[in-house]
This record gives structure tokens, sequence and C-alpha cells, in this order.
């Protein structure tokens, strides 16, 4: 159905994708020249400098190397960009899009290729697809357990990692129980991004793995009979530490930055990212205190991969291609993991590298409170989708409402 | 129309402009109103109530309506109280002239600057704390203590009361001279009432009359305010503004009709808590004639009464300048740690690294600006030319007509709007979102300029006449450049009102069209003070600037002009002596 819908839409270059990668191959040249003189609106979370300013990067980089100019419409939320997505469908806009190209991953991911609002497959077909390491990192083709399919392609790593500040913070708990007893014995001093933000969701699935009778369910779409029971110890561990986060829980950080900031501010003594270089970044940039260190849960903590997907409705659909093999080039992927510049972990099997793009990541140091990545530990897969939006809704319902 | 000699053509059209004007404001509204509706009574196949029976599901319903309500409730008592108090008890004082001048500019302060500003200080990591850390409190790190975005709105209510107060301030020294304010005030106070009492008893219903609309705006306003919701509200739940807002961008795509329904219930509410503030004017009337029927003078209840307003008045403005002098110093800081009051050291970095990004969005928020300011200033001036040569006089429906756009709550119409724009095919790019703005840019303008226009002295158009000058002529030649300084002040007026949109923007533009206060918005989800800190000072920097032109410019162009300066000393407001 996908396909078909596709093929009426499908015009110009983007007609040879039905024709499948072979024909593809030959036409990657085809793509760049529509791409040429192209401007890519990429819709990209715009909460963080660092992050604008390697997209603004990647803008030059692409309108240098193949006249592809990339302007980033910073949202407040990702939601935003499939809201005009949904919007322009509703209206009957099938193609001149305004939405280009998408920062996206799980739930935003699923519930677009669901509704058919989502152009490809085209990730394979990009010339760089063969240097992404599928076997190492399963995450790159398994969004929250839904099969990419070349809908998406990856262009970083992400695995969470807990921060803390030596300083008042002498050893961390690396257990879920560790932690637990940890903020009941300091309150005020955690607390996590208000869900349904998507690392506030992700700490939530953290613990979920660690207090789950069976955790290899949370592979399965949730079974609505067995739901309640396997989700009760998740409760009953947010239920013990609820009185003990910060401001009592009667308020949370909206997401990962502000998080950060609390931590900044010596509000909370652990917090989360799911960046394992964040903190190295901050530290580096003069905005995190240099006592600052990370760790991870024994047992692993769980890893996911970001995507950039087309809309099936792109204005710039060859740019937007253009872009998103850009991003798995080795120098800009390089230039990512480099803790100075954003510190996201490549999606590029080491192996399959050339010795000159190898020795770009050898040569980064990933700075102070960046683990090895010997030490990151298990990358634990990401639940199903239908997992994270209940428990993000009945978090919503039970603590939702301040007592 | 330069030639409207010419034909009666023209004539007949500048006689429709304030019709097509009212038009302009009517349309849009409505049309947005029931677009956002429909998808609330489902489209197609989608059942009618499951969009409400989802919304009653959501277990903060109760308490998001309740802080609406509130918050949008007392913000408006107190904003009004507070207003009346100032000018009740210190008209015509040093004291107040002062205050005066502190609080005006503060009305071309965009929302979401004003509550970046308020949050920087009262935060328990925020100056105010600071200033008193360590040595006063003790602390060496930030209190755990619940301020910003607590679960009771009070943050919030204290946001939009140092931006209302403002705005009512200057709506009511607008009104006040149509209220033969100093003969009722020279005779209460002759026959001994205190000048508070006086105030209320004489000087209060016919000024209440005037301040009736502004006041239903402001309370419209307080219970669906977004942008300051967003940055100083509670979040568990969110208001109802906040959480439509939610809900029409979430990720699921199932919850845009819930986010109808919830427009729907938005509205209502606002309409309700418009009947009942009608209703309570009405108690608010019988205790005044009860109070008046007493006898009594209060002349007693001056003093305090008058060190209270003084209190309040620069509290209320000293938040506010504090606030924005706070975002100022965190844009130039380098590491400002807890419990410093001062950064450790001063730089560029911020206004360095994000000046490109800055100088764009600077650019499209003023082109926006000006695009829609200048559509509504050559509007206003047809209509009230038009009112003028025709004879035509404004009646209270049309007075309600102009206040529409700020009545009728933005969450209301703009999501409809939105799927409008995009059905009829519009490109939703800067001049999509000019075009929205002109309806809340255009009534800000004609309340700015139409007092002065119509005060203008009559006598000069028929020297013009029967020296044989056209109407027209008149017009341009005398009457136009005579009033350049109110002019200017109206454009300056309604820049600051298209710089502060938030909504409009954001829906219209689709995301693509990033204006100053978007950015400034979406940053404030993010924590990074520096940088909110450099886009909030844009955000405050650019309406600055129209008012700065606003004053400059006729100084400049009348220099010769001894009589048109004196002019502009007696109303630098935008209103002409008479």
């Amino acid at each position: 159905m996908n396909r078909r819908r596709f093929g009426q839409l499908t015009t110009g270059v983007a007609l040879a994708a039905v024709f499948g990668s072979k024909v593809w191959a030959e036409d990657w040249q085809a793509t760049l020249d529509a791409a040429k003189g192209q401007t890519v609106y990429w819709h990209a979370w715009g909460g963080d400098t660092k992050i604008n300013d390697f997209i603004a990067y990647v803008g030059a980089e692409a309108e240098a190397r193949y006249g592809v100019k990339i302007e980033q419409v910073k949202l407040a939320s990702t939601a935003d960009a499939v809201a005009r997505v949904v919007a322009e469908k509703a209206a009957g806009q099938t193609a001149g899009g305004a939405v280009d190209l998408i920062w996206i991953n799980g739930e935003n991911f699923a519930a677009m290729k669901q509704a058919g609002l989502l152009f490809g497959p085209f990730a394979e077909a990009l010339p760089n697809w063969r240097l992404v390491d599928k076997a190492g990192k399963p995450a790159v083709i398994s969004d929250f357990t839904i099969a990419t399919e070349g809908f998406e392609s990856p262009w970083a790593m992400a695995q969470l990692v807990f921060e803390y500040d030596q300083a008042t913070v002498p050893v961390p708990p690396v257990t879920l129980a560790g932690l637990q007893a940890w903020i009941i014995a300091n309150p005020g001093r955690f607390t996590y991004p208000q869900p349904p933000d998507y690392l506030g969701v992700t700490f939530l699935k953290q613990v979920l793995y660690g207090v789950m009778q069976e955790p290899e369910a949370l592979q399965q779409p949730l079974d609505e009979a067995t739901y309640e029971a396997a989700v009760a110890p998740l409760w009953a561990f947010l239920d013990a530490v609820h009185p003990s986060l910060w401001r009592a829980g009667q308020a949370f950080p909206a997401n990962e930055p502000a998080l950060g900031q609390l931590l900044a501010d010596a509000e909370i003594g652990i917090s989360l990212s799911f960046n394992p270089g964040r903190a190295s970044a901050e530290i580096a940039a003069g905005n995190l205190q240099a006592t600052v260190r990370s760790f991870v849960l024994e047992g692993g903590t769980i890893g996911n991969a970001s995507f950039v997907a087309i809309p099936f409705n792109a204005a710039h659909r060859a740019g937007a291609m253009v872009v998103a093999d850009l991003l798995l080039d080795p120098a800009i992927q390089a230039r990512a993991q480099d803790p100075a510049v954003l510190g996201f972990l490549t999606v590029l099997d080491q192996a399959a590298l050339d010795p000159v793009a190898k020795a770009r990541f050898d040569g980064l140091d990933l700075g102070v409170a960046t683990l090895a990545p010997a030490a990151l530990g298990r990358s634990l897969l990401e639940p199903h989708a239908s997992w994270t939006a209940r428990i993000a809704a009945d978090w919503v319902g039970r603590y939702g409402v301040a007592q | 129309m330069k030639h409207g000699q010419g034909g009666l053509g023209g004539a007949s059209l500048l006689r429709q402009v304030p019709r097509v004007t009212l038009l302009l404001l009517f349309v849009p509204v409505l049309a947005g109103l029931l677009g956002t509706l429909a998808p609330a009574f489902g489209t197609g196949e989608a059942d009618w109530w499951a969009a409400f029976d989802s919304l009653a599901a959501w277990p903060g319903l109760r308490r998001a309506i309740a802080l609406s309500l509130a918050s949008g409730l007392v913000a408006t008592v107190l904003s009004l109280a507070i207003t009346l108090l100032l000018v009740a008890s210190l008209a015509d004082t040093a004291m107040f002239a002062a205050l005066r001048r502190l609080l005006s500019p503060l009305l071309a302060i965009p929302h979401a600057a004003a509550a970046l500003g308020l949050a920087f200080l009262i935060a328990p990591s925020g100056w105010i704390v600071r200033a008193l850390s360590p040595w006063a409190t003790g602390w060496t790190a930030p209190p755990d203590v619940l301020i910003l975005n607590d679960p009771w709105g009070a943050s919030l209510t204290l946001g939009l009361i140092t931006k209302e107060v403002p705005f009512l301030l200057l709506m009511t020294l607008a009104s006040l001279p149509q209220t033969d304010a100093a003969r009722r005030m020279a005779i209460a106070t002759s026959l001994g009432y205190g000048q508070v009492a006086g105030f209320v008893l004489c000087v209060l219903p016919p000024l209440y009359r005037q301040l009736r609309l502004p006041v239903y705006a402001v309370l419209a306003y307080a219970m669906t305010a977004v942008e300051m919701a967003m940055i100083l509200g509670p979040t568990l739940p969110p208001t109802l503004a906040v959480q439509i807002i939610h809900w029409m961008t979430d990720p699921s795509l199932a919850h845009r009709g819930t986010a109808a329904a919830a427009a729907l219930v938005q509205l209502v509410l606002v309409v309700a808590a418009l009947l009942g503030w009608h209703l309570a004017e009405r108690f608010a009337r019988a205790a005044v004639l009860r109070a008046a029927g007493s006898g009594r003078r209060w002349a007693r209840a001056d003093p305090p009464l008058r060190l209270f307003a003084v209190a309040v008045g620069f509290v209320v403005a000293g938040l506010l300048i504090t606030g924005l002098i706070g975002l100022a110093v965190w844009s130039f800081a380098g590491l400002w740690q807890f419990p410093a009051a001062l950064p450790a050291s001063l730089n560029l970095t911020t206004w360095m690294k994000s000046g490109p990004d800055l100088a764009r969005t600077a650019g499209v928020t003023a082109a926006i600006a000006l695009l829609a300011t200048g559509a509504a200033a050559g509007l206003v001036l047809a209509c009230l030319e038009a009112e003028h040569r025709f004879g035509l006089t404004a009646d209270q429906r049309a007075l309600w007509l102009l206040y529409l756009p700020l009545i009728v709550p933005q969450i209301a119409f703009l999501p409809g709007l939105q799927r409008l724009t995009l059905a009829l095919g519009a490109e939703n790019g800067v001049p999509a979102v000019a075009a929205v703005h002109l309806v809340f840019v255009l009534p800000y303008v004609f309340l700015s300029l139409g007092p002065a226009f119509r005060a203008w002295d009559g006598h000069f158009a028929v020297a013009g006449a029967a020296l044989g000058a056209t109407p027209a002529k008149v017009f341009w030649r005398l009457r136009l450049p005579m009033l350049l300084g109110p002019v200017l002040t109206a454009v300056a007026v309604g820049v600051s009102v298209s710089v502060a949109q938030y909504l409009p923007s954001l829906l219209i533009g689709g995301g693509r069209v990033e204006t100053l206060t978007t950015e400034a918005v979406a940053l404030s989800s993010g924590g990074n003070r520096r940088i909110i800190g450099a886009y909030g000072l844009m955000q405050m920097l650019l309406p600055s600037l129209g008012f700065a032109v606003a004053l400059a410019v006729p100084r400049l162009v009348f220099r010769h002009r001894a009589g048109m300066r004196a002019d502009l000393r007696a109303g630098s407001s935008g209103r002409t002596a008479r």
C-alpha cells in the first residue's frame, strides 16, 4: 500500500526508487544533479546550540560539496514537524511540502511510517550505507523494534548514561537498587525529565528493564492481559522515590538540557543523558563543573539510534537524500563524535573504514567524563513502541497531577 | 487616493474601508473558530463524542480548567486594582510621573521576554536568591523549593500582572481625559472625600465604561496565555491552553480531536468568565452606589493607600526591569555559578556564536512586523479619514469587532486558521504570518492612533479648504504631517505587538518562519540561560527601537517648528492636547 501511494506521488528523480537499488546506484549522480541548488528544510529539535552549530556545519559542507543548502527549522519538539506533515496531508498537499528532512526516531517514526507519511525506502540506496554497522549496532535498522526498512537513515548512536558530580557524590550507585537507595537517602537531589519527554520515558524504560520479571517481553507488543502485572514493579519503584525527588516530585524539568542545567547549577547530584559524551563536551565548553563524571548501570543501559527521514510530500527530496548520505560520511561522523563538537557515537562500522577515515576516529580525545567504549557496557534494545506510549500515558495518569 | 479629487470611485472606495477592515478582523476569527471546532465534532467516520471522552479521560482536566480560571481571574482583578489604585492615589504627583515613565516602555516588551526575565529573577537559582546567598540564607546550593512552575500558578499570575498593569495603565491614561476627571475630583475633594474614595465614586464609573473592553481583553488573554504559561506556569498539569498545544503537536496524532474539544472547552470557559465578570460589574456598581450613599469620606485612607500604591507600582516595575537586566547579564556571562551574585567574567561568546542566527531571525521578525504594521497603519488611517469625511461614527458594535481578535482566545481560532490556510494552499511563509499578525496588530494601531486623529484641530482643515485644497490634499499635506508623531507611535505599538506574537507565528508559519519570539520560547525549554538571555534581549530591543524612532523622528522633522514641538511635549504618548 505504501508502495502504491508512493508510485502515485513520486515524480522525476524519485521515480527511480521504485526500480530498486541497482538503478539507484547508477542514478546517484542523477540525484546529486537534481539536488544541486536545492534548499533542504531540515526540521530538527533546536533546543541545543551545539547541535544547531553542527547542523550549520553540515549545511556548509553540503553546499561546498554538492551545492545543497540546509535550512534548519528549529523545533521545540519533533512532533511539531510530524503535526505539520499531518496537517499537509489532511489538506491534500501531496507535493511541495514544507518539511524536507526530519530528525526522528521512536514513536514519531512509528507513527509516520504507519500513517504512510514517509518517503522510501531510500536509506539502503545511499552510497555511504555500506559503511553503517548493521551487525554490531542493530539499533540502526530496528528503531524501537520497528524495522526501519529504509524509511529512515541513521546518523548517530546514543546510549543512556548517568552523570554525577564527584564533588558531592563520591561513589555513584551502579545498580538500580543502589540508585533507589541513593535517591531516598538524598532527597531533592535527583529527578528526570517529565514524561512524555523522550529522556524521561527512557528512564522509565530503564527502570522497567531492571525490575521486570521477564524483560524479553519488552521486544514484543505489550499484552493487555499481563501488562498491569508486568509494570507493577516499575510503579512500586517510582512510588518509593517520588517524594524524594527534586521539588518533591511537584515539578519536573522539561527535557534533557533543562535536566543538565540542574546538574550545572548543582541542584541535583545525579543526572542522565542519552549522549555519553555530553558531560565532557559541556565541561569543555565551561558550562559544567569539571568534577562531573559518568557511569552506567550493571546489566546495561538502553541505546538507540537517531535517524533522518523524508516526508512523502517533501519539496526537496533529492537534496534531502544527499544530506542523509552526507551525514554518514566518515569525516562528518568523526566530527559528530568529537566531544568538542557533539560527542555523539558514530553509526559506522570501524572495520569497514579505510585507514584515513579510521584514523579520524582513533585520533579523537573522548574527554574526561566520557566512558571508554568498553566501559559503556551492554546496550539494551529499545522496547516495542507500544510500551513506550503506554507507560508514558500511565505515568501522566499517576503523577501528571501534582498532589 | 492621493488624487482622490479625481473620482467618485476613489471616494466610494474610501467609504467602504471601515467595513472591509472590520471584515478583515471578523472573518479570520470566525473562520478559524469553525475550523478549530470541526474536528471536535468528528470528521468523517470519527465518533462525535470520542474527542470529548478522551478529553474527559485526561486526569489533569479539572486542575487545568481551575488553573486557567484562577490565574486569569486573579491576574485580571489584581492588575485592574493595582492600576486603578495607582491612578487614584498618585495621579498628578511627581511619583506618578516617575512610575509612568518606568511602566510605559514595559508595554512594548513581549510577554515571553518578560516571563523569561522574571524566571531568571525568582527561580531558586535566580538573582534574588543569589543576592541573598550565602550571607543571609546560608545556602551554598540553590534551595529545593518550588517557585517557578508551581502547581498553583502563582508565578504565572505574577508574570501576567507585571505585563497587564502597564497595559491597563496606558489604557486608563488614554481614557481619563474623556471622563472629565479633573472637575469631578475637584468637586469630590471640596466635599471632603479622600482622593481614592473620590476617584472611585466619581471618576471610576465613567472611566470603567471606557476600560471595559481592555479589561475583557486582559481577562481573555490571561486565561489563555500560552508562552507565559509555558515559561512560568505549572507543568503537573499545565494550564489548559498549554495542554492544547501539547495535544496538537502530539506525535501519536491521535490527540487532534482532543485538542479541538479542549479548545472548545477553553472558549466556553472564557465566555463564561466574561459573563461572570459582567455580572460582577453589577455587584461592583451596587457596592459603589452603596458606598456613595453611606456618606463616608475615607479621607484618612489616603496616606496608607498611597504608600501601598507606590510600593506595589515599584515592585511591579522593578520585577520586570530587574528581570530584563538579568537577561542582558546572562547573555554576556562567562562561568556564573551559584551563589555568585554576578558572573565571574563577562564575554561576548554567546553573542558571537549566535550573532548570525540572531541577526537573521531579527530580520525576519522585523520584516513581518513592518509588513503587518504598514498594512494596519494604512487601513486605520483610511478608516479614520473615511470616518471624518463621511461623518461616520464608530458605534459600540464596531468597537466590539475591533476587540474581537483580542478577546477570542488565540488558542481557540488559530489552529483552525492554520488548517484553512493550508487547505487554501497558501504558502506559509512570511507573508501569511504577516497577514495573520495584521489581525492582532490592527486593533492596537487603531486604539493608539484613533484618539489623536480625532482630536486633530479641524480649523486647519477649514483653513486649507478655504485656500482651495481638496480633502485629499488636506489629508496628505496637513493632517498626516501634523500627526507624524502619533502615527509613528501607533506604528511602534503595532511593531511591538507583532514582535510579541507567538502562536500566530508558530502555527501559521508552520515552524518554517522563525521569529525572535518563537526562538526564545523554543530555547526556553532547554535551560541555556545565556542564549535565552540573548534572544530575550533582542526580543525587547526591536520594539524599543520602534519607539525610539517614533520619539526621535518628529523631533528631527519639526526641529524648526516650535509649535509642533510643543505639541509633542504635551502629548508624548500620541495624544495631542486640545
